[in-house]
């Protein structure tokens, strides 16, 4: 552990807490110059946390403590795996604490805790968005856990820093079995971030949310973090797509300060790049049925498994 | 890792995309886009022949590489194109058994096929052993795809993308077979395909349908 690494470990928790609402405004600005409308500014996320921050909050008379704690939980859980996703360097000290398997499970824990709390209040639309996201969670985690082996078989090891060193920096080749996991996990960061195929991160009626429903009862403070940590939930799931598929620009491990200074324009740059590659995504889909979600995470789970199969069979 | 040549990587691209496209095919729904899938197919095993051919430099590879393409990806597509719109069975969406499970079936089949691959693959020689497997997985997975389906016409895709997943195996294995055997394969195919065409009108003028389940009642008292 080098004073770079603690240095490199503070700026990325510290970069993606700040990141997470603007890269959230960029999508949604992609998202309006594609459908050829006139864009929200880009810091509007911002302006909506620190409007939030300002109002009072309420609070159902029958809310238990788990509706009040759910926010911190869920939060704290994805500052958490943004400490432990090496997005920067390589070098994170954090990350000895937890691997790629605890990282799902981190998600995991979160998502239990906002749908508790949804189905708390006892409101309609609160239970119905609770259950389709737990219905979306269990098609999606098994497919992302596959993903993470997959990247883990090919290292070798769990812990997320040594696969995403090893993948930065092996020969140049055409692997297919990356090529398939990197499909699959794009599929499921769609689904597991409410984005368009499966929920509709713009709409206004209940009937139709997933996750907005179950955020219905919630506001001020309360409200401000949630949205935060769906950003940070957004940037997280970038962060690991680009540290496994395009592990380029990451400083390595050794404390080199320069490294990490390339890293952050580059990472900027690549979040960039899939913001607007997410905003395509959305604009040329149409949302599915919530019936219909199993079809669109099925093969997602089967291009995870083949994947796996054929890194073994070929080692490639 | 051990960094193989160039042209093995492509090949074992081609392979995985095979075995993408083999599932593809078993969770299809739609004749048509069947059609345009065993297209795909064709067309990445033209290829992967003719990148063994390129490597290895041997001519009869290239023959049988331009037979895949104009037979599988030109003739044959064409010839099922045309039967649908003569039998009108356009949109025939097929009730299929429950696609997740014929998924995981699927997968357990792989699996299978990947395990019996490995002790044949060491006893050959060619760079592009390690495909074998996926060579054989996707020979089972049409099978599966013949069993699960009850329609003439995907029964029909299923048995030609089986020959698919033999040749594959025989240019992985063993740098294809003898240029008479696969000119013979291929006419039989063709000639397959054509007589199953005509088989086609005779079960839809029988049975009014090209449920294949029709045929499995014999026929008494009459």
């Amino acid at each position: 552990m080098t004073a770079a690494g603690i240095l490199s470990q503070f700026l990325q928790a510290g970069l993606a807490l700040a990141l997470a609402p603007l890269l959230v405004g960029w999508v949604a600005m992609c998202r309006a110059w594609l459908a050829n409308r006139s864009a929200p500014p880009i810091t509007l996320p911002y302006r909506t946390i620190r409007k939030l921050f300002a109002k009072d909050a309420v609070v159902a008379h029958n809310a238990s403590p788990i509706f009040r704690l759910t926010p911190y939980v869920v939060f704290g859980a994805m500052v958490c795996s943004a400490a432990i996703i090496p997005s920067l360097a390589t070098e994170v000290p954090f990350a000895a604490a937890a691997d790629a398997i605890a990282l799902v499970g981190l998600f995991a824990l979160a998502r239990v805790f906002i749908a508790l709390a949804a189905m708390d209040i006892g409101t309609a639309f609160g239970s119905l968005g609770a259950r389709r996201e737990m219905f979306v969670g269990f098609l999606a985690e098994p497919a992302l856990l596959m993903v993470l082996f997959t990247a883990s078989l090919i290292s070798g090891s769990t812990s997320l820093p040594s696969i995403v060193d090893t993948l930065a920096h092996r020969e140049l080749a055409i692997y297919p079995s990356l090529a398939f996991s990197g499909v699959a996990f794009t599929m499921v960061s769609l689904a597991e971030n409410a984005r368009i195929p499966v929920d509709n991160p713009a709409t206004h009626l209940e009937l139709t949310m997933i996750h907005e429903a179950m955020l219905l009862e919630y506001s001020a403070r309360h409200l401000a973090l949630l949205e935060w940590a769906s950003a940070l939930k957004l940037l997280n799931y970038s962060c690991i797509g680009l540290a496994l598929f395009f592990p380029f620009g990451i400083a390595g491990g050794d404390g080199d300060w320069g490294a990490i200074a390339l890293a952050v324009p580059a990472l900027v740059a690549k979040l960039g790049a899939g913001g607007f590659a997410l905003a395509l995504i959305e604009t040329v889909s149409a949302k599915m049925r919530i019936f219909r979600a199993p079809a669109f995470l099925g093969p997602a789970f089967l291009l995870a498994v083949l994947a796996m199969l054929v890194h073994l069979l070929l080692g490639s | 890792m051990s960094a193989l040549p160039l042209h093995a990587q492509v090949i074992n691209l081609l392979a995985a995309i095979l075995l993408l496209l083999a599932f593809a095919m078993l969770t299809q729904r739609r004749v048509l886009s069947l059609i345009d899938l065993f297209a795909a197919q064709g067309l990445a095993l033209a290829v992967s022949t003719g990148i063994v051919a390129a490597y290895t430099g041997q001519a009869h590879l290239w023959w049988s590489a331009g037979i895949t393409l104009a037979l599988k990806v030109v003739a044959l597509p064409w010839i099922l194109h045309r039967l649908i719109r003569r039998l009108d069975v356009k949109w025939d969406v097929e009730r299929l058994v429950n696609v997740p499970t014929t998924m995981l079936i699927g997968i357990v089949l792989v699996v299978f096929s990947f395990n019996l691959a490995v002790p044949i693959s060491q006893l050959s020689g060619t760079i592009t052993r390690a495909t074998l497997g996926i060579a054989m997985a996707s020979v089972m997975l049409s099978f599966l795809m013949m069993i699960t389906r009850r329609k003439a016409i995907p029964q029909v895709i299923g048995f030609l993308s089986m020959e698919n997943g033999l040749f594959f195996a025989a240019t992985s294995a063993t740098y294809g077979m003898p240029m008479v055997v696969e000119l013979g394969i291929a006419l039989d195919v063709l000639v397959g395909v054509l007589i199953l065409g005509v088989f086609f009108f005779q079960i839809r003028e029988q049975f009014d349908s090209l449920d294949l389940q029709h045929l499995e009642k014999l026929q008494e008292g009459e």
